[in-house]
């Protein structure tokens, strides 16, 4: 089908886009990649009154390094940008892993990570790897700019932190340790679909050889994606290997809320999640071992 | 506010002035007031693929972009490939390849091919499966095509180009 009528407008600066949003009220919306919101307006799901397109806000867009060594990559910057850039793949090879598993090449070339994460689908990739890795969300809105941790956005399926008028303007990862182990690892019937499930995993180790930090998170397999801390805890303290892989994708399995749909039934999502938390612990650790 | 917009499309290296209702995509576009009828549209939801154009260098879903949003980027449609009567080698070894039957997705998977090939002269065979993995072909079972864009990296490499 085609998009109901809307009034499109295409700022320059972040604040006049915050002034038109404002302007058009409450059905107003902003566009990034249009790769989930277009969708959905040609599906007549959704139907804003005005379109505010972020596309030609330079201040959105790009990945740098701070003196911090903390990696920040504007909203606005496009999937495929992130899958290839060689700062990302250095800076968050985590990242750097999961991007090409997002949908397909066409989609990448348009998509943005501001726009995947404030359209916040469960199952899909950004989401997760942001959360895993504790990064910061920066917003812009009506009372200025504030930050929100990963862990506090992501609210139920599809919905987030972000109040009316608010933009993702930048994500925050924290500095990459050089000796982190990571992983991701997804199960799709198709290259592109979204997954069923997929599990993010990183582990630090200290100089004893055991683990000192860990993240593991799940996407498809709640309403927002998951951290699984209890398998976390597990880990944490331990010297790497299959046994206590398998032992934190037990505890994970407790974490796990799946639900079912045509794609895979609960069940399936639980079973199969257990055994990606193991391979994708275990892919984490025979990278460097 | 404006109910119809001006935008200037560079299509296939000329540009067409063109007054646009906001909500009208590119594919609509290029369809509708161009004429370009190259580039079909399956889906309309950016599932099929069939869509595709390259826009600057990437290959992207013209149902997902609007025109207003195209305004001063290179566009470039199945109809730009050939050289007149002329297939392109792309098009050329789909034939050879019989990488088509009823054609309708043949335009989406031209352009896909078109710049991955401009990205990477020679892909493996999984690299082009994962290429096209975002366009829909009901005809072939998928073997030909991957045969034909394998094909042409190897003909280009040969012919130096």
């Amino acid at each position: 089908m085609k998009p109901p009528k809307f009034d499109y407008f295409a700022p320059d600066s972040i604040e006049s886009a915050l002034a038109l949003l404002t302007e058009h009220g409450e059905d107003a919306r902003y566009l990034g990649g249009g790769q989930s919101l277009v969708p959905m307006m040609n599906l007549r799901v959704a139907a804003p009154s005005a379109l505010i397109d972020l596309n030609g806000i330079a201040a959105l867009r790009g990945i740098r390094i701070d003196e911090e060594d903390r990696l920040h990559i504007g909203a606005m910057t496009r999937t495929r940008q992130i899958e290839l850039d060689a700062t990302i793949a250095r800076a968050n090879p985590l990242l750097h892993e999961a991007a090409p598993h997002i949908a397909h090449i066409q989609i990448r070339n348009r998509g943005t990570i501001g726009g995947s994460l404030a359209h916040a689908d469960p199952a899909a990739e950004l989401p997760g790897v942001v959360l895993v890795c504790d990064a910061e969300i920066k917003l812009f809105g009506p009372d200025g700019a504030r930050s929100v941790a990963t862990g506090d956005f992501f609210k139920n399926i599809f919905s987030t932190a972000l109040q009316d008028g608010d933009m993702i303007t930048e994500i925050v990862f924290p500095a990459w340790p050089s000796t982190r182990r990571w992983a991701f690892q997804e199960i799709s019937r198709r290259e592109g679909d979204f997954a069923m499930i997929g599990i993010a995993a990183w582990f630090d180790l200290d100089d004893a050889g055991r683990i000192s930090a860990a993240g593991l998170a799940a996407i498809g397999a709640g309403d927002t994606p998951l951290r699984l801390s209890s398998g976390e805890t597990v880990l944490i303290g331990q010297a790497p290997g299959e046994k206590i892989f398998a032992e934190a994708a037990r505890a994970s399995l407790s974490d796990l809320q799946p639900g079912s749909d045509i794609h895979a039934s609960a069940e399936y999502r639980r079973e199969v999640g257990g055994v990606l938390v193991e391979r994708t612990l275990k892919a984490a650790w025979e990278r460097s071992s | 506010m404006t109910a119809q917009h001006s935008v200037t499309l560079n299509v296939n290296g000329t540009a067409h002035d063109c007054e646009v209702e906001a909500r009208m995509t590119l594919a609509d576009c290029l369809r509708e007031k161009l004429d370009l009828t190259g580039t079909h549209l399956g889906c309309e939801h950016g599932v099929c693929g069939a869509c595709t154009v390259i826009v600057d260098g990437a290959a992207v879903r013209s149902c997902l972009m609007f025109a207003v949003q195209a305004q001063g980027v290179q566009i470039t449609t199945v109809e730009g490939l050939a050289d007149g009567d002329t297939l392109s080698d792309l098009q050329q070894a789909f034939h050879d390849n019989f990488a088509l039957q009823c054609g309708f997705c043949t335009p989406g998977f031209l352009t896909t091919a078109e710049s991955v090939l401009a990205e990477n002269p020679s892909p493996t065979r999984a690299e082009v499966q994962s290429a096209i993995s975002g366009n829909i072909c009901r005809c072939t079972g998928y073997v030909p095509i991957i045969d034909a864009i394998l094909d042409t990296a190897k003909r280009r490499r040969e012919g130096g180009q």
